[in-house]
């Protein structure tokens, strides 16, 4: 099934390749842009029906970089397996889909990663009252696992690895994980880290469950854009750099307009103010500062959507900037 | 010897709610440990529920008498002891249940239609419905209607299909499925008993293939391989698509279940009809068809009942359907672990709408009488 649909996926590719995603948006007159069918904390409808979390912001973005209107995109529900034929024919101008960026999806698939938005990785969530602190302790514990995923894997190479058994209950989805759990049918629920805070978080009672430690396996998550388009994918890049950079800079939404007067000659390129980064993009001067002013930097976002403050209470980990202990790290805006 | 005698009343234990008690709940010992059985069952669990969905739930306010804005606010998660389901979700959900993310200020639309929906359905339901033949002509004009209206054109501004989500979503699948897959069937079953080789092979073929396949495979050939049949240019709306393969599936199964009916009519009818010089298609549409499908009802509703819960599965290519905004929903942060609430909701819209599909093909086979025997009508 996999290779069929990649197959699909290079053929789409193949029949839409065009240059000039940029120009055809700024035609179309907003950005289309791929998200999940919702997913906690990433990309989920609030009350009024705005579209609203992590990958979300990422699209608005964009849309803001290349229109200067947050308003200006058009989000796409996409699932897991209708997102890559989705990309490659054309339909969505870019993913940000919390996509794990692999090898295979980066060459195989004709597709390019342009960042990462969310460092993720796979963990372990127990009831509290186990009494265990590390994953290290689990020998004999039944494992809730979603069949057929990476996470299947991984967990047989980790419990290999450490010299420890484990007995599986496979389960389909996210929902019926969180059910046995719940009900005390696996004594281990493993997903994706960001996946178990939400799950946590819905739980009737928060404080009885706990997150493991140890995070055994790689996720990073980030916008992909079509392969071939270096352009836009300069756009899409750029937007996400931008608001890491802004919160390297301490450049908020709120102060950004005093920062326009600010004396750190980075300030004032990223800011628009000197330079011609915009042009070189093809995009308004003050593509960034819009970016900043209507979104805010990679950090407001990050509390406002998954942050320790929001019911999933993920806190910063690999996601903090490079200087605060974290690998978040983007390239000089020079 | 003329004495009149009174008519005595039947034994009370035969007639009146004793008598209904004794044949229906306790005939016999194995009759009365079932009831017995099911009472206690409905005792345990009817109280419960009522006591969950109406009693100790929220509706708008929790017991402190706040407004719910958030899954924190609801009772039974400030007070476990203190409440039952939270129906605030749906209440402050309920715009993006029915019409998904349709602008608000042009669901007047949506709401026209549905009406007119309604209207459109009604001279099907009630045969003896004043002007009836004008309330059909309305019938059959009303898709081209909806069409427009929810779409746009004449003035009014285009809303992409992409916005259109909710119970919106599942009615247009299912009603469009449903109506184009019955006409569509129809053909499908009379190609295939054709005694032309060609067309009884394409039918066979395709009817064949379509119902080989899930519904899921379908989906996905017309999200992602549609397109690619299609000239570089033209840009098939996702919704269409989706159409596309459920009017496929529909009707390959349509078929199946009319040509069910068509082999239930006895030879005798196509001589008789053929013996009066009717056309191929005269007789079919006067004689045959009509005696086919009245007895085809029931598998008809069965199929029509299945399709429309399976466009739930449209969340697979990424259309929000009831369903589909009901997770989007739980994928809130401000509405995480509502799930009872929001799943028991969607349930019983479905529940409502495949009922009221069943009652209605219960009250066809009671007016059109299919359970009489055919050749001695």
């Amino acid at each position: 099934m996999k290779k069929l649909l990649s197959i699909f996926a290079v053929v789409a590719f193949a029949f839409s390749a065009h240059a000039g995603t940029l120009d055809d948006v700024k035609n179309r007159g907003f950005l289309k842009c791929g998200v999940t069918t919702g997913l906690a904390g990433f990309a989920a409808p609030d009350d009024s029906g705005e579209w609203a979390g992590l990958d979300a912001d990422m699209c608005r973005a964009v849309a803001v970089a290349v229109f200067g209107d947050r308003s200006k995109v058009e989000f796409i529900t996409t699932t897991g397996k209708s997102r890559f034929p989705t990309l490659a024919s054309g339909e969505v101008d870019m993913l940000a889909r919390n996509t794990t960026w692999t090898i295979s999806r980066d060459v195989n698939l004709g597709f390019e990663f342009v960042g990462v938005n969310f460092y993720d990785g796979q963990g372990f969530m127990i009831p509290s009252a186990l009494g265990v602190s590390s994953a290290t302790e689990l020998d004999g514990a039944t494992v809730c696992i979603q069949t057929g995923t990476t996470t299947e894997l991984n967990l047989a190479d980790f419990f290999r690895l450490n010299g420890i058994s484990y007995e599986a209950l496979p389960i389909e989805t996210n929902d019926e994980g969180k059910e046995n759990l719940f009900a005390g049918r696996c004594d281990v629920y493993t997903t994706d880290a960001s996946g178990l805070s939400s799950t946590r978080a819905a739980a009737s009672n928060p404080d009885k469950w706990v997150v493991l430690p140890e995070i055994i396996s790689k996720e990073p998550l980030g916008p992909l854009v079509r392969h071939g388009d270096h352009q836009w994918g300069d756009v899409v890049r750029w937007s996400l750099n931008a608001m890491i950079i802004a919160e390297e800079l301490g450049v908020t939404s709120e102060n950004v307009d005093a920062q326009l007067g600010s004396n750190v000659p980075e300030v004032l390129r990223l800011l628009g103010v000197e330079g011609s980064y915009g042009e070189m993009l093809e995009l308004a001067p003050d593509w960034a500062y819009q970016i900043i002013k209507q979104i805010g930097n990679y950090s407001e976002s990050y509390e406002a959507n998954v942050g320790p403050d929001t019911p999933l209470e993920i806190a910063r980990g690999l996601n903090a900037l490079w200087t605060q202990g974290g690998i978040l790290y983007a390239p000089p805006f020079r | 010897m003329n004495e009149k005698i009174e008519s005595r009343k039947p034994p009370v234990a035969t007639t009146g709610i004793i008598g209904w008690l004794r044949i229906n709940l306790f005939f016999n010992w194995t009759n009365s440990l079932i009831t017995i059985f099911v009472i206690y069952c409905l005792y345990q669990f009817v109280p419960w529920i009522l006591d969950w969905t109406l009693f100790s739930a929220d509706f708008k306010y929790n017991y402190l008498g706040q407004q719910i804005t958030n899954q924190e606010m609801c009772s039974r998660n400030l007070d476990p002891e203190n409440g039952g389901a939270c129906w605030a979700v749906i209440y402050v959900r309920f715009y993006q249940f029915i019409y998904g993310f349709y602008p608000r200020e042009e669901v007047w639309r949506v709401n026209i239609s549905y009406v007119m929906l309604a209207i459109a359905l009604l001279p099907l339901l009630i045969t003896k419905l004043p002007y009836r033949k004008i309330f059909l002509n309305f019938t059959y004009i009303f898709p081209i209607i909806a069409y427009f209206l929810l779409n746009g054109g004449f003035g009014l501004p285009d809303i992409s299909t992409n916005k259109w989500g909710g119970l919106l979503v599942t009615l247009v699948l299912g009603c469009t499925g449903i109506a184009l897959a019955f006409p569509i069937g129809v053909l499908l079953a009379l190609g295939r008993r054709s005694k032309l080789p060609v067309i009884s092979m394409m039918c066979v073929l395709f009817i064949e293939f379509i119902r080989g396949v899930p519904l899921i495979t379908l989906l996905f050939f017309g999200m992602v391989m549609l397109p690619l049949f299609l000239p570089e240019g033209i840009d098939m709306d996702g919704l269409v698509r989706v159409l596309v393969a459920v009017t496929l599936f529909q009707s390959a199964y349509m078929a199946e279940v009319i040509r069910g009916g068509l082999q239930a009519i006895p030879t005798g009818q196509y001589e008789a009809a053929r013996s009066l010089g009717m056309s191929y298609w005269r007789m079919n549409f006067q004689i045959i068809l009509p005696q086919a499908i009245r007895i085809s009802i029931p598998p008809i509703v069965n199929t029509s009942i299945g399709l429309f819960k399976d466009t739930t599965l449209v969340i697979i290519v990424g259309l929000l359907d009831l369903l589909g905004i009901g997770r989007g929903t739980l994928a809130d942060t401000n509405w995480l672990g509502l799930s009872y609430e929001i799943y028991f909701f969607v349930s019983l819209v479905f529940f409502i709408f495949t009922f009221g599909m069943s009652r209605y093909s219960l009250y066809l086979e009671k007016k059109l009488k299919t359970g009489i025997n055919m050749g001695a009508d």
